[in-house]
């Protein structure tokens, strides 16, 4: 502390109390919140205590760990023994051998299409192709949209009414008619199709960065920035993107999710993935009609798509709670057993009236709180979070 | 205002315009129209693709193909629209007229389905933040939301279709279904409802009974081939709806206001029995019951504003809402009378393929009745797709509001919770809703693409397709004007309602 070297000697009593206090004080403050954390920490940290976007990270994973591993990728061969395009001597009439006489996977875990081929394999290699078209998908729609939307809020006039424009037609031709149209040139290309797939949906992208640009475009150090001669790229990649990285990565993540159903949906119609090779589209399309006998082989790609899609959107609500401290769940509380079961507050409904802190919290005043109003510090929770 | 709105008018139309003309262009550069032809073995191949290639103008650059098109659009201005041939030289102008109409009913219909379930689960959401409700509709949104909208048709048809109509052959309910159905609305209906433990034990059980009872008597009267509301039902319901909109809008103890809904039952249960005769074969289809709807709306707003007094307004929303939801159920009462008459003509009732069934040939309300069950099950799929966007959006702008200055006044000054919710915090959380609807309109457009399919309707989304799968642009380029048009109008619609709703926004 700079307060140690005072040279007055008559002082020194004061100031050696003045220390003390500030010693106290900054005690008591680090006791209160032990840490200080980054910006960073922070929301990862907020990011790590979202129960349903942790354990959908870790469904995602698995799932991509699995669809990669089991049959390889490439030149890189996988686990499973089995290739997804060959015929086999059907087993059991095709069915699922999953978890039977002791077996985890057995022969044929998802068993086994009309013509012998393993299901599992086949399941696998259409997540891969899924998987991979979702995510060029989401990367090349994310550059096009972060680049043309930065360009478009940062140089205002007539560059953005173009650009503007050419957002406007996604509300007047449907994202899928659009994606059909381009998807139609990808020629069996997953990649390709993936990227063509991007080239249709940076739209939405485009509209949230340009948003966040023409904001960020106000603040004081992007004038300081221009004032010391950065020239617009510098300003753009070093203030502008960093600074909406949070809407750039939660909307990425959302871009990923239409993105599989996007393809899933194209493949189903007939205009994406094209045959031989699959894909969890194509595989729903090729045997809905074989529900009513051999339900399975409907079943195991219409729950990858769920898996994936639905880790995907928890993900990235996560996310969106993560970068967005103002939409904070404070408050939130899980609901009790007593909670599930109704029976919350008995205490209190048994309770004579006078004893009652909120007269008005069983009736209809009592819709308006939060779940933890039984709790003594749910009061000054819910009144300092008013400020 | 008028310049405001010419100005969107015309950017509009330059919109449409150029989305049009990008269509267009990759269109007509992405796909071969003579693939087909290419394939074909026979001798006059050559002579074949010369005709297609003179039809199609393949031979022309394509600014001039695309004129020829365009010409033809804009003779809708000029009263008589032209969209052009398909490759064989079929006219596609009555085809599309006849997807369209079949399309838009499903969006439609689809919309407001959405718009009433999504935004009612919303606001309940809300209102129970953080509880195990908001928990669970949050997972079920979410799903939804994930859910790959052709897995789930094939799943509807196997449950909703199949397994009903199996069912309909001989249906009553066994003491399972009975008891099943009681225990989950049993526990479901007091987490909507809320309230403290006792209360919730209350409807808890009152939910129960409740189930226990009606089921069975259904059973008895044959209620799945022969129901009937009837007079009865029919006067406690609205009677109870009365009361409940009074409640909510007014404060049941405003005796003006209650009176006023009390006269609509009255005069609504005379006009049912006064026009049951005359409904029985409508003059005019669904004209005539418009016709009828508009009347009883007309002499509901006199009722409200001629007996409300001081509380005309008040008074004038729940005759109008009372009027408009018992003439709801006049109207159900009726198409129950000809279900039986359904049945017979068609013993299975849901059918998944295609939106109406060509060899039904009977009166107004059997072949309405047919439309129905061919719609049902597309358009729940439909709106399960756009529930999310709804429920989500209603639940975050409610809690939104709620933390506004003027609703904390509200309570301050101490204003009635029902007042506080419906009157400050419903209202303003509702107005931007309005653009959402018209961007979910062309997100739905997309869906019904692909549930028409699974469906079988020879709708826009088959147009589409056939025209995608032959890289025949006339109809795709249809498909996309058509549903262009709608979304853009839609969109025009909401940025008036939009200035309208909120004197905020300056036009």
């Amino acid at each position: 502390m700079s307060n140690d070297q005072t040279p007055e000697q008559q002082n020194t009593d004061q100031d050696q109390q003045m220390v003390d206090l500030a010693e106290v004080e900054d005690t008591k403050l680090e006791e209160k919140s032990k840490h200080s954390y980054s910006q960073g920490q922070l929301i990862r940290r907020r990011f790590f205590h979202h129960k349903p976007a942790i354990i959908s990270l870790i469904m995602l994973g698995a799932v991509i760990i699995l669809a990669f591993s089991s049959i390889g990728f490439g030149a890189v061969p996988g686990w499973w023994d089995k290739h997804y395009q060959a015929t086999g001597s059907i087993v059991d009439g095709g069915r699922p051998m999953m978890f039977q006489d002791g077996n985890f996977l057995g022969e044929h875990p998802f068993g086994q299409e009309n013509v012998g081929r393993d299901y599992f394999a086949m399941v696998m290699r259409g997540a891969q192709q899924s998987l991979i078209v979702a995510f060029v998908t989401a990367v090349v729609s994310s550059i096009i949209g972060i680049a043309l939307g930065a360009i478009a809020g940062y140089f205002r006039g007539w560059t953005e009414s173009i650009i503007m424009r050419l957002t406007d037609f996604v509300i007047v031709v449907p994202t899928l008619v659009f994606a059909a149209m381009l998807g139609h040139i990808a020629g069996g290309s997953v990649v390709m199709l993936g990227v063509l797939l991007g080239c249709a949906t940076w739209t939405g992208m485009c509209r949230l960065v340009r948003a966040e640009v023409l904001s960020i475009r106000e603040k004081e150090y992007v004038s300081a920035a221009v004032a010391m001669g950065a020239s617009p790229a510098r300003i753009i990649t070093k203030h502008m993107i960093p600074n909406s990285i949070g809407v750039i990565i939660v909307n990425a993540t959302f871009a990923f999710v239409t993105a599989i159903l996007l393809e899933t949906t194209l493949s189903y119609l007939g205009m994406g993935v094209q045959r031989p090779e699959v894909s969890l589209g194509l595989l729903i399309e090729q045997y809905q009609n074989a529900f009513s006998t051999r339900p399975w082989l409907f079943w195991f790609p219409g729950l990858f798509i769920i898996i994936i899609a639905l880790a995907g959107n928890f993900i990235g609500d996560g996310l969106r709670d993560a970068f967005d401290p103002r939409q904070r769940r404070s408050g939130d509380s899980r609901p009790s057993i007593a909670g599930v079961l109704g029976l919350r507050g008995v205490q209190r409904a048994f309770r004579p009236k006078s004893d009652v802190g909120m007269p008005a919290a069983g009736g209809s005043g009592g819709a308006q709180l939060p779940a933890g109003q039984n709790d003594p510090h749910g009061d000054a929770k819910r009144f300092g979070r008013k400020k | 205002m008028l310049k405001y709105l010419l100005k969107r008018l015309g950017s509009t139309v330059l919109i449409l315009f150029g989305a049009t003309l990008l269509s267009f262009v990759i269109m007509i550069n992405t796909g071969d129209p003579l693939a087909d032809l290419r394939e074909m073995q026979s001798d006059n191949v050559e002579y074949l693709m010369q005709e297609r290639i003179e039809r199609m103008g393949l031979d022309q650059p394509w600014y001039i193909r695309y004129w020829d098109w365009l010409s033809g659009i804009l003779g809708c201005f000029g009263g008589s629209c032209d969209f052009g041939t398909t490759m064989t030289g079929a006219q596609v102008t009555p085809v599309i007229m006849a997807a369209a109409e079949q399309s838009l009913r499903l969006v439609f219909v689809a919309t407001i389905a959405a718009i009433v379930i999504g935004v009612l689960t919303g606001i309940v959401t809300a209102m129970r933040q953080y509880s195990l409700l908001d928990y669970l509709v949050t997972f079920f949104i979410f799903l939804f939301w994930s859910l790959p909208v052709f897995w789930a048709a094939v799943l509807a048809k196997e449950w909703l279709a199949i397994r009903y109509n199996d069912w309909m052959m001989e249906p009553h309910f066994t003491w399972t279904n009975i008891l099943v159905l009681a225990t989950i609305l049993a526990i479901f209906v007091p987490m909507v409802l809320g309230g403290n433990a006792k209360r919730r034990l209350i409807t808890g059980g009152i939910m129960f009974a409740f189930v226990c009872a009606v089921l069975p008597w259904m059973n008895a009267v044959n209620f799945m081939t022969h129901p009937r509301l009837g007079p009865v039902i029919i006067l406690i319901g609205s009677l109870m709806l009365a009361a409940g909109f009074t409640a909510l809008i007014a404060g049941i103890r405003n005796r003006r206001v209650l009176y006023s809904g009390l006269t609509v039952v009255a005069l609504g249960m005379v006009a049912y029995y006064a026009t049951w005769n005359l409904l029985q074969d409508p003059p005019g289809g669904w004209l005539f019951l418009g016709a009828m709807f508009v009347l009883t709306i007309a002499i509901c707003v006199v009722i409200g504003r001629s007996m409300g007094g001081h509380a005309r307004g008040q008074a004038t929303a729940v005759s109008v809402l009372t009027g408009a939801l018992m003439s709801g159920m006049i109207l159900l009462d009726h198409f129950m009378y000809h279900w039986p008459g359904l049945l017979s003509a068609k013993p299975r009732p849901v059918s998944t393929i295609g939106s109406h069934t060509p060899t039904l040939d009977e009166n107004f309300w059997v072949t309405a009745l047919d439309q129905m069950t061919q719609l049902w099950l597309p358009s729940v799929l439909m709106a399960l797709l756009s529930l999310a966007t709804y429920t989500r959006y209603t639940r975050s702008s409610m809690l939104e509001v709620q933390k506004q200055d003027f609703v904390r006044t509200a309570r301050a000054k101490g204003v009635t919770e029902r007042t506080v919710i419906l009157k400050h915090a419903f209202r303003n959380a509702m107005i931007p809703l309005v653009t959402i609807v018209a961007f979910d309109f062309a997100a739905l457009i997309s869906g019904s693409i692909v549930v028409e399919q699974v469906f079988g309707w020879n709708a826009m989304g088959n147009v589409f397709i056939t025209g995608m799968q032959t890289n025949d642009p006339a109809p795709v380029m249809a498909f996309i004007l058509v549903t262009g048009s709608v979304a853009v109008l839609f969109n025009l619609l909401a940025d008036i309602l939009y200035a309208v709703l909120d004197p905020r926004i300056r036009v």
